[in-house]
């Protein structure tokens, strides 16, 4: 029971790592807390699922053409509601981001309706039996398709050109741009790689409890932010850390403690490590210099 | 011309104004931004109505023990958080907002989801504009007092702030106590005029509509807010014959507003603050 438990916990943990990816990335070129970054995940999901019906195309192409979409769709976020607002303050830039995400939503309601639909399942049902525990293949899938995504990630943006940018320019961005960095190019990189992952986490829920909805971003939405902070924000190790911590809590939570209380719970945590330690489990302290 | 309907959105902006104030003495006047606000209101909204339908108490002390349940809970929030800066203060009132959410959906005598239905009808336009009046009236004598400075300085600048001897965190949660107050006050007025409670009216949505009165008008400005408030309560309304699109021209209208107008309405009305404002903002953009 505990295994399982903690099985699931961490195949829901590795989506909200994901989707906290793409938080704690712009949230480190921008200090912007992206609020539309649910929705985006929601559109990823939806892709998904209308390349698999609509257009008949099997799991991993329609999987491929979501992230392309949906790292256009971030591009476009970026360029219309907040590269205008890249001198003001930081509040003004949330509200945009929040116009966003009502905005999208009610797109969402207005073109796909309000109900939820299925997700066909498009991988043939097998499980594999450890003892005690089932473990669903599409278990293993994701777990296997989110660490290759966060290595590929954690490989790009350590070892290639664009990722020396990209750290450069979460660094310093004044400082960046005096090196030459074109500043602009790698907040739309960041934006196009930070959406693609959570279209990546929107199509494996999908998949996952075999269902979109237009408002199925909002709770994943606030959770990813939630496993960000955790882990630091803009730290990305540690985004990937705190989802899977946020995920095992909240599954063993609502397994042993109360379901009905299963966000509260998340939610909780957040503010229990925030109070031990303020910069995130592995956030640096920062000291304010005046 | 004066009918019933004109009369209901009267009243919601006028609640919606003291509401839009207490965010405003948080976020816009002690600079801490807060994404819980509708959490605040709903413990002043379920206490009052609680206290309405099971004890028959008079309006008055329901009202008032609804605000000051909620400022308890802001003190309470405030102590260990109000230490945490920024986006950090940010998430941990938008959790504190959730768990409240949560804890009233599984609460016996909250009504759990059903909410609490038939609290007494006892907010009209009378009581509801005079609470205003006098919201306003003291939060003006507020700002311009001691504590009102003090709580400007520490949005300005905390660190500079503390050099001068401003105890901050003490100050952060007098601001935050106040501002929850409006909230609970708004919370049992919204409960005891619309007879009806739901903990889902009090979700994520509330908070961030409560915010954008906050900031349409012009974060820090008592005027601005009463306008933003007057604004977002009409616009919508005044939406209604797109009925499905409503929603979606919010989010626009949300975003337009922010490119054009980044400061709000009214940001910085008076004219030695805008003069002052402008300074800063100079200094702000050579940075």
């Amino acid at each position: 029971m505990f295994f399982q438990q903690l099985i699931n916990g961490i195949t829901l943990g590795s989506t909200y790592a994901l989707i906290a990816l793409g938080y704690t990335m712009v949230y480190g070129v921008l200090k912007l807390i992206n609020f539309a970054h649910g929705e985006i995940y929601m559109f990823g999901a939806f892709v998904g699922m209308i390349m698999v019906t609509t257009f008949r195309l099997s799991i991993i192409p329609a999987f491929i053409i979501s992230m392309l979409l949906s790292s256009l769709l971030g591009m476009g976020i970026e360029m219309i509601a907040y590269r205008p607002l890249r001198k003001s303050t930081r509040i003004t830039a949330l509200i945009s981001a929040i116009g966003v995400s009502i905005f999208l939503q009610n797109l969402g309601i207005l073109i796909m309706g309000p109900a939820t639909r299925p997700f066909p399942r498009s991988i043939r049902s097998y499980y594999v039996n450890l003892g005690a525990i089932k473990i669903d293949i599409l278990q293993i899938i994701i777990l296997i398709v989110s660490i290759i995504l966060m290595v590929a990630l954690h490989l790009l943006v350590k070892n290639t050109k664009v990722g020396k940018a990209m750290r450069a320019t979460a660094l310093d961005k004044d400082a960046a741009y005096l090196m030459g960095i074109n500043v602009n190019r790698i907040i739309t990189i960041t934006f196009a790689i930070g959406s693609a992952l959570g279209a990546a986490a929107g199509v494996l829920i999908g998949l996952y409890f075999n269902s979109v909805s237009p408002l199925m971003g909002s709770m994943p939405g606030l959770k990813g932010f939630v496993a960000a902070v955790l882990g630091g924000i803009g730290n990305i190790p540690g985004a990937m850390l705190g989802g899977v911590i946020l995920g095992v809590i909240e599954t063993l939570g609502a397994a042993y403690i109360s379901s009905a209380y299963r966000d509260a719970i998340a939610f909780a945590v957040l503010i229990i490590i925030l109070l031990v330690k303020p910069s995130g489990i592995m956030g640096v302290n920062v000291r304010e210099k005046v | 011309m004066f009918n019933a309907y004109y009369l209901q959105v009267l009243v919601v902006v006028g609640i919606n104004t003291i509401l839009a104030l207490g965010l405003n003495l948080i976020t816009g006047i002690t600079g801490q931004l807060s994404l819980g606000h509708a959490a605040f209101m709903s413990i002043g909204a379920y206490t009052s109505a609680i206290l309405s339908l099971k004890y028959q108490l008079p309006f008055a002390v329901v009202l008032l023990s609804g605000a000051f349940m909620a400022a308890f809970f802001g003190i309470i929030l405030g102590f260990p958080t109000l230490r945490l800066s920024g986006d950090y203060l940010a998430i941990t009132t938008l959790g504190f907002a959730e768990i409240t959410k949560v804890v009233l959906l599984n609460m016996e005598s909250a009504g759990k989801a059903l909410g609490l239905a038939g609290i007494p009808q006892k907010a009209n336009v009378y009581n509801v504009y005079v609470l205003v009046i006098v919201v306003v009236f003291a939060l003006i004598r507020l700002i311009n007092s001691r504590v009102g400075r003090a709580f400007q300085a520490i949005r300005e600048d905390e660190i500079a702030a503390e050099a001068t001897g401003i105890p901050i965190t003490r100050y952060k949660i007098m601001a935050f106590a106040i501002g929850s107050f409006l909230a609970g006050l708004g919370g049992g007025l919204y409960a005891h005029y619309l007879t009806y409670i739901n903990p889902t009216d009090f979700g994520f949505l509330k908070s961030i509509e409560i915010l954008n009165m906050v900031v349409l008008g012009g974060m820090g400005s008592i005027p601005g807010s009463v306008l933003g408030a007057l604004i977002l309560t009409v616009v919508p309304e005044m939406l209604r014959f797109v009925q499905d699109y409503r929603m979606l021209f919010y989010g626009v209208v949300l975003i337009f507003l922010m490119i054009f107008r980044p400061n709000g309405l009214l940001g910085g009305v008076s004219l030695t603050k805008m003069l002052s404002t402008r300074k800063r903002r100079n200094l702000e953009t050579n940075n």
